[in-house]
């Protein structure tokens, strides 16, 4: 069976004054029908852009994505807009993501407009999917985004994007904006309707309180590349890259033993306008090895479903 | 029977009357309802409001014509029998020539800053929403416009092409274009990189409905309110040209004009020559409080 999404080689180069910011570096996975799949990593790795690439928000350098099977790059406009209902984005900024002079019911309705739903018909459906997002469409349909808090401003998001019937969903840090207590409710939501409707998540987040939460397998980034992949429990138990080893230790944590002294990892990730040559972690690694600086790991699998780039693996 | 078959039917049908009460009003109902509550904006529109009928209805007012008057009454003082507002160096009646003065300069003031606002937001927003090469051609050209001081370009324009009201359009349009686009321009690309835009192109929305529903009602408010501001300015550069003989020709009546034939009477009587000013300055004032108020209530509050 071929996996919802495939993902191949994935890259985009943002050309600067000086040099090339590179973004999205030779990124690849697949993600398999129901299942959520975690993307963490440090802010500037990549994780965003891969989103919008995905969703072709952006053009891709190289690299091919591929939706049931179908290459989306080489979909035509009418065939990408119908490709586009299946296939939605949830995005992190609950303040820029809704067009201040549209209130909730036409923001929810217009999705369905431009594919030539009628007009009393799609508000209609705009105020089911409102209440399935807990919003009383009597009380918040007519209401304007600046009207709403920001946890009631991301389940309107969430109901834009759910109103198409997607297949799969890409959550762009759907809760990293959002206070504490409000995120649970915002999570649990997703759940919920994720049960409800069969979907699938991309969950992109840096945080991983977020990511163990709500994901099955997790994918680790680190400067535009993936440095390891797996299921949570393997990743969140048995670390084997030093960069996922440090990012898991580097979590906060409510118990007071278990508290570190010293951070595990220190400093900015480097600029990835001139990423370090070969591994990319090395600079910052407590293992590099004068092979690191050379040559670039690629990633092995250690289980069958754990794959790690580090040349700590790849000399054994 | 009948309070159980009420108790059924009322949840079934959802009471619309509920919408209206707990729905917040429009956007623009809440602008009005902010409006009301300014007493500066309030008190400014109601005097751009006699303004504005006064130079409709100039021919219905006005005591006399405006272009005939009579050797034996000339300069007469304010509050003259006959010439409430005194006459002009040529005898000619100034109540009546400020009506209709009015006329002509806010036509001279306000017909450029309507052109340059709907072609200068078209060329602005095409320019800000495609980018690229045209974006380049579009904000380089009004960059050179730009760079000018508005009263030098609208005295080369005029200069160039000669008097006359025509004329006088014209160069006030060219002056007022390039700063519109700029505004456009700007509000255009700002809005453009907004998540709500890009949701919409994810949602499968092509160019046309993104910019009909989701940039042009984020932009216009901006540029409409900028735009405001630039009338004053507009009435100041019309009266100027018109003053400095660039503008309408004699005998016709314009406030710049009369400013300008009334120029040596100032020594005589200092107060009729002072009255064409004296309109010139209120009502570019009144134009300046309308779009402070305006920029007020338009704001959205997020």
């Amino acid at each position: 069976m071929t996996p919802l999404l495939e993902v191949d080689g994935l890259v985009k180069h943002f050309p600067l004054r000086r040099g090339t910011l590179r973004a999205v570096d030779g990124v690849s996975f697949r993600i398999e029908l129901g299942e959520t799949l975690g993307v963490v990593g440090e802010s500037g790795c990549g994780k965003s852009t891969l989103a919008r690439l995905i969703l072709r928000l952006i053009d891709a350098d190289a690299g091919e994505v591929r939706f049931r099977g179908e290459d989306l790059f080489a979909a035509s406009d009418t065939r990408l807009k119908r490709v586009r209902r299946d296939l939605q984005l949830v995005f992190q900024d609950p303040y820029a993501s809704l067009n201040p002079r549209m209130t909730t019911r036409d923001a929810i309705a217009f999705n369905l407009l431009i594919h030539g739903t009628a007009r009393s018909s799609a508000r209609e459906r705009a105020d089911a999917i409102l209440d399935d997002v807990g919003l009383d469409p009597a009380l918040f349909g007519g209401r304007y985004p600046h009207e709403l808090s920001g946890g009631q401003r991301q389940r309107v998001n969430i109901a834009r994007a759910l109103v198409l019937d997607p297949c799969l969903m890409v959550l762009d840090e759907p809760v990293s904006a959002l206070d504490k207590s409000v995120q649970a409710q915002v999570l649990n939501l997703l759940q919920r309707v994720k049960a409800d409707r069969a979907l699938t998540y991309l969950l992109i987040s840096h945080d991983l309180n977020v990511i163990e939460y709500v994901s099955d397998r997790v994918i680790v980034m680190y400067l535009g590349q993936v440095v390891e992949t797996g299921p949570v429990t393997e990743l969140t138990e048995h670390p084997r890259h030093p960069y996922t080893q440090a990012l898991f230790a580097s979590a906060p944590t409510m118990a007071p033993t278990q508290r570190l002294e010293r951070p595990p990892i220190t400093g900015d990730p480097p600029n990835p306008v001139n990423p370090p040559s070969g591994c990319r972690f090395r600079t910052r690694c407590a293992f590099a090895m004068p092979q690191c600086a050379e040559v670039s790991p690629p990633l092995l699998a250690l289980g069958p479903q754990h794959t790690v780039a580090c040349h700590l693996f790849t000399t054994n | 029977m009948l309070s159980v078959s009420s108790s059924e039917t009322a949840p079934a049908v959802r009471p619309s009357h509920v919408t209206r009460v707990a729905g917040p009003p429009s956007y623009w109902r809440l602008v009005g309802r902010r409006l009301a509550r300014d007493p500066v904006t309030l008190a400014a529109g109601a005097l751009l409001g006699a303004v504005a009928l006064s130079a409709i209805f100039a021919p219905l007012l006005a005591p006399y014509d405006p272009t005939t008057g009579s050797i034996r009454l000339r300069l007469a003082s304010i509050g003259a029998p006959g010439h409430p507002l005194g006459t002009d160096e040529q005898g000619r009646d100034m109540l009546s020539r400020l009506l209709f003065g009015g006329r002509m300069t806010l036509l001279a003031a306000l017909t450029p800053i309507v052109v340059a606002c709907v072609f200068g937001s078209a060329l602005g927003i095409v320019a800000g929403y495609l980018g690229g090469v045209l974006n380049a051609v579009i904000m380089r050209v009004s960059d050179v416009l730009y760079a000018f001081p508005a009263i030098l370009l609208a005295i080369a324009i005029s200069g160039a092409l000669g008097p006359g009201l025509g004329n006088t359009l014209i160069s006030l349009s060219v002056v007022f274009l390039p700063r519109i686009i700029r505004v456009a321009e700007a509000v255009t690309v700002q809005t453009k990189s907004l998540e709500f835009v890009s949701a919409a192109r994810a949602g499968g929305a092509g160019p046309w409905p993104i910019v009909r529903y989701h940039l042009l009602p984020n932009v216009l408010a901006p540029i409409l309110v900028f735009t405001s501001t630039q009338v004053s300015l507009s009435i100041i550069l019309a009266a100027g040209l018109s003053f400095l003989g660039l503008g309408v020709t004699p005998p016709a009546a314009e406030w710049g004009l009369m400013l300008n034939t009334l120029r040596q009477s100032i020594y005589v009587n200092a107060w009729v020559p002072a009255l064409p000013g004296l309109a010139i300055f209120v009502v570019s004032m009144v134009f300046n409080l309308l779009s402070d108020g305006l920029r007020d209530a338009m704001e959205l509050r997020t």
